[in-house]
């Protein structure tokens, strides 16, 4: 299994609002000296040439399936796009697709779990977002673009913190927290970011769920300085000491989580069940399960109403048999999701 | 021959793998077609390799690059890469430069009419170039997916997303749509005239009857259709996708309407490619695991060509007369089968 998914070309998704900075991180990826080459699919051919890479304009062009699920859209160019690279396989060792600054990723990273021949030749490595620290908690409120870009993310590069004060970045980092305290978050300047933070990550690869925590940045702890008070009159928002809370962002995640053993017989229809009925809500989700009876851990991934799961190994000795869940998406019911949880627990 | 009980042990099925001239050509293959007496095996990118009778290679550079899209009407091959350009190869070998995209986009699809005349998308756009005319553009809502000449007048199919749009390139505002929601890649007229039938992306396959674009959907595939070819007179139309042959019936005036497929050959592989004989009732299906079969669609009686073990076979085709058969798994691992 972990061999087949290591031989598959690694993808790699990098979104961002307009503006952001997605060329400059894009430009910075390709032109590190790293020796790899790139097939790089861009909305648009525009200030990316290097040489030795492979560029590919692509026209983001979203379909439903005929499957009868709403929010199982692919991007159809890919499928196209994807056809045409695997005739010069061999020819470059990782793909990188940019999305237009108005796009929902979730199409693209559906596109790599519903076509069987995408499936077979590549895997989808992580969403990287690239979010401008100046201007994005201005888009949070009028783009619903640029809140779903946040949400999907498996790591954020939080660009430009070179235009903004210290108590401007701390808010802005305490609204992408607000949405997904799940992603990696990279502050940077000019996105200048180790490109082992943002490529390689195995982010959907299921082996590679090791613990389902929020991101903190060790930084955070020196962020409780005097410049963060001065400017507490500027949120409106009520908050409590360290992590900020927006109650009033409608897209959030929702954590759960037991030491108790969960039921399979019960958990996994129920949350076949969420996903079919919420699935629309839901934009990722992400579990370590310790089912009843059973030595092995559980792990699953979704994204809208598509699950993954496997059982990915023993648990270790000493390891503490928790259950751990994650949901990121739009006015998740958190009640029904909890109380739903909570009936899947072997009492 | 019809009293013949084939014994259960498979291995016993009537073989011709020892009059297989094997072919080794060192190149990813996506398909073949005959130019006069010798194959012309299609690369994944750059190359087109000859063989003739016997078995030597000859290779020709026909793009710089990927080879995305080709057709053949037996004295030529038209190609579209993503180098942005259209050539043609000839059976000689000579290569012609037939249109470079202005932008230098990847040209998805090519088809090529029984007169000479050709066509390329690029994006959204749909161009057909004919004699000496001017060529001739149409933009449609969504990048084609796949292109095919009428086989009677100046007239094209294109596929998109939500159906298909049928055009004659002389005609002004000719251009009708035939709507069906999903993704339509690959487009193939019935040699009649009478059906259009697409590839979709999802695993089935859509046609319409023409004289009154009545619908026929074509489902039930475990896997994406890549192949299509019609049988000789156009009675059948053979498809890939699933782990046998399955060939529709369009032998009557309703198309398959109501009817059920047949289903030949089954082996525990998915079938990757098929090709019908030119003349007679018998057809070649390459799979996933490497075999190739010959088929006779009467009975399925079933002869085998190559045995399995290796990459999917990509490339199958006969010759104009059906005395020629040529095949290639994905990796140029390949032979020729003279009848």
């Amino acid at each position: 299994m972990s061999e087949a998914t290591s031989q598959k070309i690694p993808v790699t998704v990098l979104t961002g609002y307009l503006g952001a900075g997605k060329t400059t991180l894009l430009n910075r990826i390709l032109s590190e000296n790293h020796g790899k080459k790139y097939a790089v699919i861009v909305n648009e051919f525009g200030e990316i040439g290097i040489d030795n890479d492979l560029i590919i304009g692509a026209d983001e062009e979203v379909f439903e399936m005929n499957n009868g699920c709403i929010c199982c859209t692919v991007r159809g160019d890919l499928v196209r796009i994807m056809d045409g690279l695997m005739k010069r396989k061999g020819k470059f060792d990782a793909i990188i697709v940019e999305t237009t600054g108005l796009a929902d990723p979730a199409p693209v990273a559906q596109t790599f779990f519903v076509d069987e021949d995408v499936q077979k030749n590549a895997r989808l490595d992580a969403v990287v977002t690239v979010a401008d620290a100046k201007w994005l908690s201005d888009r949070l409120k009028d783009a619903p673009e640029a809140k779903n870009q946040i949400a999907f993310a498996d790591v954020i590069v939080l660009n430009k913190t070179d235009l903004v004060t210290k108590p401007e970045l701390a808010e802005v980092e305490a609204r992408i927290r607000g949405i997904n305290p799940y992603a990696k978050l990279h502050r940077t300047e000019r996105c200048s970011v180790a490109l082992a933070d943002v490529l390689d990550r195995g982010a959907f690869d299921l082996d590679r769920i090791l613990d389902i925590e929020p991101d903190f940045l060790e930084a955070d702890d020196h962020d409780h300085d005097h410049d963060h008070h001065h400017h507490h009159g500027h949120d409106h928002h009520h908050h409590d000491h360290g992590l900020k809370h927006y109650h009033d962002e409608d897209m959030q995640s929702l954590a759960l989580k037991t030491d108790k053993p969960l039921d399979p017989n019960m958990f996994m229809p129920w949350l076949q069940n969420l996903v079919q009925v919420e699935g629309g809500k839901i934009l990722r989700s992400k579990g370590i399960l310790a089912f009843h009876d059973d030595d092995d851990r559980y792990v699953f991934q979704g994204v809208h109403m598509m699950l993954e799961g496997n059982h990915q190994r023993k648990w270790k000795e000493g390891e503490p048999r928790e259950s751990r869940l994650v949901f990121i998406g739009r006015e998740l019911p958190e009640k029904a999701i909890r109380e739903g949880f909570e009936s899947c627990i072997v009492s | 021959m019809k009293e013949f009980t084939p014994p259960p042990d498979s291995a016993s099925i009537v073989s011709v793998t020892d009059r297989v001239k094997p072919v080794a050509l060192g190149m990813a293959v996506t398909s073949v077609h005959f130019l006069g007496p010798r194959a012309a095996f299609v690369g994944g990118e750059e190359n087109v390799a000859f063989v003739d009778s016997n078995g030597e290679i000859s290779t020709v550079a026909v793009h710089s690059g990927g080879i995305l899209s080709n057709a053949s009407d037996g004295k030529r091959i038209v190609m579209g890469g993503d180098d942005g350009k259209v050539v043609s190869l000839d059976a000689k070998g000579e290569v012609t430069l037939l249109a470079t995209d202005p932008k230098r986009r990847w040209i998805d699809a090519v088809a090529l009419h029984a007169d000479g005349a050709f066509a390329w998308s690029a994006g959204k756009t749909a161009t057909v170039k004919s004699g000496k005319n001017e060529e001739k553009s149409l933009d449609v809502p969504s990048t084609v997916g796949g292109l095919a000449f009428a086989p009677k007048g100046l007239r094209l199919a294109i596929a998109h997303y939500n159906g298909a749009t049928l055009w004659f390139p002389n005609m002004e505002g000719s251009a009708e749509f035939l709507p069906w929601a999903g993704s339509h890649h690959a487009v193939t007229f019935s040699p009649d005239n009478k059906f259009l039938v697409t590839a979709m992306h999802e695993p089935a396959l859509h046609g319409w009857r023409l004289a009154d674009n009545r619908h026929m959907r074509m489902t039930g595939y475990p896997g994406r259709v890549r192949s299509m070819s019609w049988s000789a007179g156009g009675k059948g139309l053979a498809t890939s996708g699933a782990d046998t042959v399955i060939i529709w019936p369009f032998g009557s005036k309703d198309g398959p309407m109501g009817k059920e497929p047949a289903m030949l050959a089954p082996l525990q592989a998915r079938v990757s490619v098929v090709a019908c004989h030119p003349k007679n009732d018998i057809l070649a299906a390459g799979y996933s695991d490497g075999t190739v079969l010959m088929v006779r669609l009467e009975d399925g009686a079933e002869i085998l060509v190559r045995r399995n073990g290796t990459p999917p076979v990509a490339a199958l085709a006969w010759n104009a007369k059906g005395t020629l058969l040529a095949f290639a798994d994905e990796n140029g691992d390949g032979g020729l089968l003279e009848l």
